[in-house]
């Protein structure tokens, strides 16, 4: 992943958060992509939640795959730790450090080829064990760095810069998420920072598998007439279902929401996201309706975006395995080793 | 082993059919020897099967302490009437075989040089128990009763087993009892017993315990500290993470809050088992992975990653019979080199030869040592013999002031106290460099990457940048020499001959070397614990003119990495190689050396 390092400069008067750090202290390297890039934008919504949030940058950890999405993490978040994995294989990788140290807060950026093509396994069992993360697909529909291929998100019909037409289904990540019994999906698009950036709060304090599919175009090789995640197409066919605020743990919530319209659920860690219905009669807590929902909206060429599921009650992987609070990665040997007595009494049943 | 057996000295093998209880009256017979003072050891020919197909267990009772398979069969239990063929064929001249009389035997299937011992096993059970069931299963507790006549074997032993056996469960040992008196009886009252060749109580099994290496694999985890266990089930390595939970269940769960200290996780396949102890042990927990050859061939993308971006991990190769799913229930030593060079791109890993249980246990200690001292991962190849068979071990002792070497990793207050980390700078001159942990510190942050890196942790495509790194890699692997555990050898200056075993080759190695003792060969002997090859390995080449290098597998792959790795010319390795699947026996390399000896003398 290519980077080139950015000077820091801090302008007097940026904005402060609770930890006295500016949105400049959650920045990265330059990004190499290209310009315009759906990604850049992804990256700096990631930039602005983490922020917002009071993050201690250090206890953050980001991970990814490989492709151009994976290449972001280098673009965010300089105090934190990275981790550029294999194609494909950045699940298995979140799922090993959340068990060695689940007291960091773990994002994870992907793309369509690395979440629904190589690692496909691996994302639907990060789902299924409900590892706790926020997990961000950076979807254009297409292989950019080896030049122009449709990916598993191309949808029917949509064509590649020279001019086929895509024969095979997509993959909707999204209807995937809650196939499997996931308890949080969510899709927006890289050009509606508004949207995206309560979005990845509510990723982020969500307790489990938090999935959040972003268009996010390819302006190199899938931003033609034709394609079907362009930002042209993508700005006609948007349509929000749920509008999501996301309301910090010390907060009330102050909005006036019109009575009946609004939905507040309740996070883990105090914070408060309320979802609301924009158009239509969409739940974002019934499974079955919503994948329903879904699945017409694709059928119709719409897209539909918003927190479209979420179940804050499923226990996540730190909670089904019983695993302490304190890291396993740091915890004091002598809480682990039973020593010798135990070992010679415990070989009597050898014998 | 000799050529007849005597007291203390021969072979018992069942034949049985897979799914009828078979492996509780194996182990009871095992165990009658054991706790009579009697050095013994079991090796089990099973089906990848869970119920009907043909399964044999050996047992090898020897006086002296030999651990290999015996090259000889002096008492058959017939049980099975489909491989009764083979069996009949497999007694030694002077043998005996047991066989269930409840049916008659064919009559083609006749050997003079034999004994055929007939037992209604199956009509007796039949008469005495109820449950379809239980006949079966008490069939082949009776056969144990038999072979008790036959051999001399102390009731009371087996008494006091099965009570322990069965001590929630009364009425199971009273039917177990029953069984083994019907065998007994039948025998004392129909034949001549005991056989000339008798089990006599001896006192040469204190201090020591039967184990197999897998359950001593995941004792070491245990002791090691290992926190996070990634795993997909493949046989034969299944029961090291079967084995770890049971101990971590008893060892640690928090007496006060309930909480696991440990985390096993079953993966969805290798690949992502591979993953999870990557992202484990660079978040710093001690983190394994217990596989076979098919795993491993999976988890080469993550070996690479782990070399090339130094983090540490553990890695368990129970090998078995290779190529492709081969045959699983069977032994081999054919992943050498395949892990040794595993994954794509220059990467060489750190591997680890125990030879035996008692091995499996120190050295999985050592093996988390060493990945965090060397931050890369490292591959202990055990394999089905040594992981799944009984082997009487030595009792394992723990120091207590044992202390995990974490390896060079940088705190709160170093991070403080530097102005600016680099993650791939080698400051020490030992081609080790330090590493941070996630969730420690502002300044410690870097970024892991399996793509081109300098040694400040960025990315490049930089020719000189990127070689720096690989050439600091090349160094880190002389590094590596000093931690790795030392050769066993043992060595005159008299002999010019000598043998290179690792691993599970041990056994066979040292009764071979005592029967060419006798025949006049003197040998000198190494046995290679690690890769890389410590320099003691060299010398000893450098000191013989004949070396014969014993392994278990077709291609000769020690033998290649010795000519790949040390200075030694191709004339003077001979490779014995036996890789049908059974364990190797001391006959396999005797004669061979025999054979080479005589065409010395005769030209």
């Amino acid at each position: 992943m290519s980077y080139i390092s950015k000077p820091r400069i801090i302008h007097k008067g940026l904005a402060q958060n609770e930890l006295g750090l500016t949105v400049r202290d959650y920045e990265g390297g330059m990004s190499t992509l290209c310009a315009g890039c759906g990604h850049d934008s992804v990256t700096g919504a990631l930039v602005q939640a983490a922020f917002e949030l009071n993050i201690p940058p250090h206890r953050m950890a980001k991970l990814s795959g490989i492709g151009c999405s994976s290449k972001t993490p280098a673009y965010f978040l300089r105090q934190s730790h990275g981790f550029n994995s294999v194609h494909g294989r950045m699940p298995s990788v979140a799922t090993g450090a959340n068990a060695a140290n689940g007291s960091l807060a773990y994002v994870g950026v992907s793309g369509d080829g690395d979440t629904l093509s190589i690692g496909m396994g691996q994302f639907t069992h990060a789902v299924r064990r409900n590892l706790n993360m926020l997990y961000i697909i950076e979807n254009n529909g297409v292989y950019g760095l080896t030049k122009g291929q449709f990916s598993a998100s191309a949808d029917l019909g949509s064509t590649a810069k020279k001019g086929a037409a895509n024969q095979q289904p997509p993959i909707d990540p999204c209807q995937l998420v809650l196939a499997l019994g996931g308890s949080f999906a969510a899709r927006s698009f890289s050009g509606d920072k508004q949207q995206l950036i309560p979005l990845i709060k509510a990723g982020l304090s969500h307790r489990g598998f938090a999935v959040i599919d972003v268009i996010s175009p390819c302006v190199t090789f899938n931003d033609h007439e034709g394609s079907t995640k362009s930002y042209k197409f993508t700005r006609e066919h948007y349509h929000p279902a749920i509008h999501t605020d996301y309301v910090p743990p010390s907060q009330e919530i102050l909005a006036d929401y019109e009575a009946g319209s609004a939905m507040p659920v309740e996070m883990h860690d105090g914070s408060k996201i309320v979802l609301r219905k924009v158009g239509g009669d969409y739940d974002p807590t019934d499974r079955s309706a919503a994948l329903t929902s879904l699945q017409q909206a694709q059928a119709a060429g719409e897209i539909v975006t918003g927190l479209l599921y979420i179940d804050e009650s499923k226990p996540e992987m730190q909670e089904l395995n019983k695993m302490p609070s304190d890291a396993l990665a740091t915890m004091d040997y002598g809480k682990l080793c039973p020593g010798n007595e135990q070992l010679q009494s415990l070989q009597d049943r050898f014998r | 082993m000799s050529t007849r057996p005597a007291n203390n000295d021969f072979t018992v093998k069942i034949a049985n059919v897979n799914g009828t209880g078979s492996a509780s009256a194996n182990a009871l017979l095992m165990k009658t020897f054991f706790r009579m003072g009697i050095p013994v050891v079991g090796k089990n020919y099973f089906p990848s099967n869970i119920q009907g197909l043909p399964t044999w267990y050996e047992i090898r009772v020897s006086g002296e302490g030999y651990l290999a398979r015996s090259g000889r069969i002096d008492v058959m239990v017939a049980m099975n009437a489909e491989t009764y063929h083979k069996d009949l064929e497999e007694v030694a001249p002077g043998g005996y075989l047991l066989y269930d009389s409840t049916w008659p035997r064919a009559k083609t299937l006749h050997r003079d040089d034999i004994s055929v011992i007939g037992i209604p096993l199956a009509k007796m059970c039949n008469e005495q128990f109820d449950t379809a069931r239980s006949r079966v299963l008490m069939k082949n507790v009776a056969y144990v009763g038999a072979i008790a006549a036959l051999l001399d074997l102390d009731l009371e032993v087996i008494r006091d087993s099965l009570r322990q056996t069965f001590a929630a469960k009364a009425h199971l040992a009273d039917a177990n009892q029953q069984a083994i008196e019907l065998g007994y009886n039948y025998i004392k009252s129909n034949y001549q017993c005991p056989l000339p060749f008798q089990a006599i109580a001896d006192n040469k099994t204190a201090d020591h315990v039967m184990i197999d290496g897998n359950t001593a694999t995941a004792l070491g985890c245990l002791y090691a500290g290992a926190t996070v266990g990634a795993w997909y089930p493949i046989t034969p390595s299944t029961s090291v993470m079967d084995a770890f939970k049971g101990f971590c269940e008893k060892y640690r769960v928090d007496p006060e809050t309930g909480d696991n200290n440990f985390a096993i996780i079953q993966a969805e396949d290798e690949l992502a088992a591979a993953g999870m102890v990557l992202g484990a042990g660079w978040s710093g927990a001690r983190a394994f992975t217990p596989t076979s050859g098919p795993g491993i061939s999976l988890m080469n993308e993550f070996l690479g990653y782990g070399y090339f971006t130094e983090i540490p991990a553990v890695f368990i190769d129970v090998q078995r019979c290779g190529p492709s799913t081969g045959m699983p229930t069977r032994t081999q030593q054919a992943d050498v080199m395949s892990c040794a060079y595993a994954s794509h791109g220059d990467t060489r890993h750190v591997l680890l030869f125990p030879a035996n249980p008692e091995e499996c246990f120190y050295m999985a200690v050592q093996a988390f040592d060493l990945a965090e001292q060397l931050q890369t991962p490292v591959i202990m190849l055990t394999d089905l013999d040594i992981g799944m068979n009984d082997w009487m071990a030595a009792d394992f002792k723990w120091d207590d002031a044992y202390k995990p070497s974490r390896g060079k990793v940088l705190g709160v207050k170093e991070l403080e106290e530097i102005e600016q980390f680099h993650r791939y700078l080698d400051s020490d001159g030992d081609a080790v460099t330090y590493r941070t942990l996630p969730g420690v510190h502002p300044k410690g942050a870097y970024f892991t990457r399996g793509s081109g890196h300098n040694m400040y942790g960025a990315y490049t495509e930089d020719a000189n940048e990127y070689q720096e790194i690989v050439d600091r890699l090349r160094r880190k692997w002389e590094t590596a020499k000093c931690y790795v555990p030392q050769v066993e050898q043992e060595y005159s200056e008299q002999y010019g001959t000598g043998i290179i075993a690792y691993g599970s080759s041990d056994g066979a190695v040292r009764e071979a070397r005592d029967q060419l003792q006798k025949a006049g060969v003197g040998t000198n002997y190494l046995r290679v614990k690690a890769f890389p090859f410590t320099d003691d390995v060299q010398d000893f080449l450098d000191a013989h003119d004949r070396i014969y290098v014993v392994e278990q597998n077709r291609d000769a792959q020690l033998h290649n990495l010795l000519l790949l790795e040390t200075r030694v010319s191709q004339e003077k390795l001979i490779s014995i190689l036996h890789y049908n699947g059974l364990p190797i026996n001391a006959a396999v390399i005797t004669d061979r050396i025999s054979q080479e000896v005589d065409k010395v003398v005769a030209a």
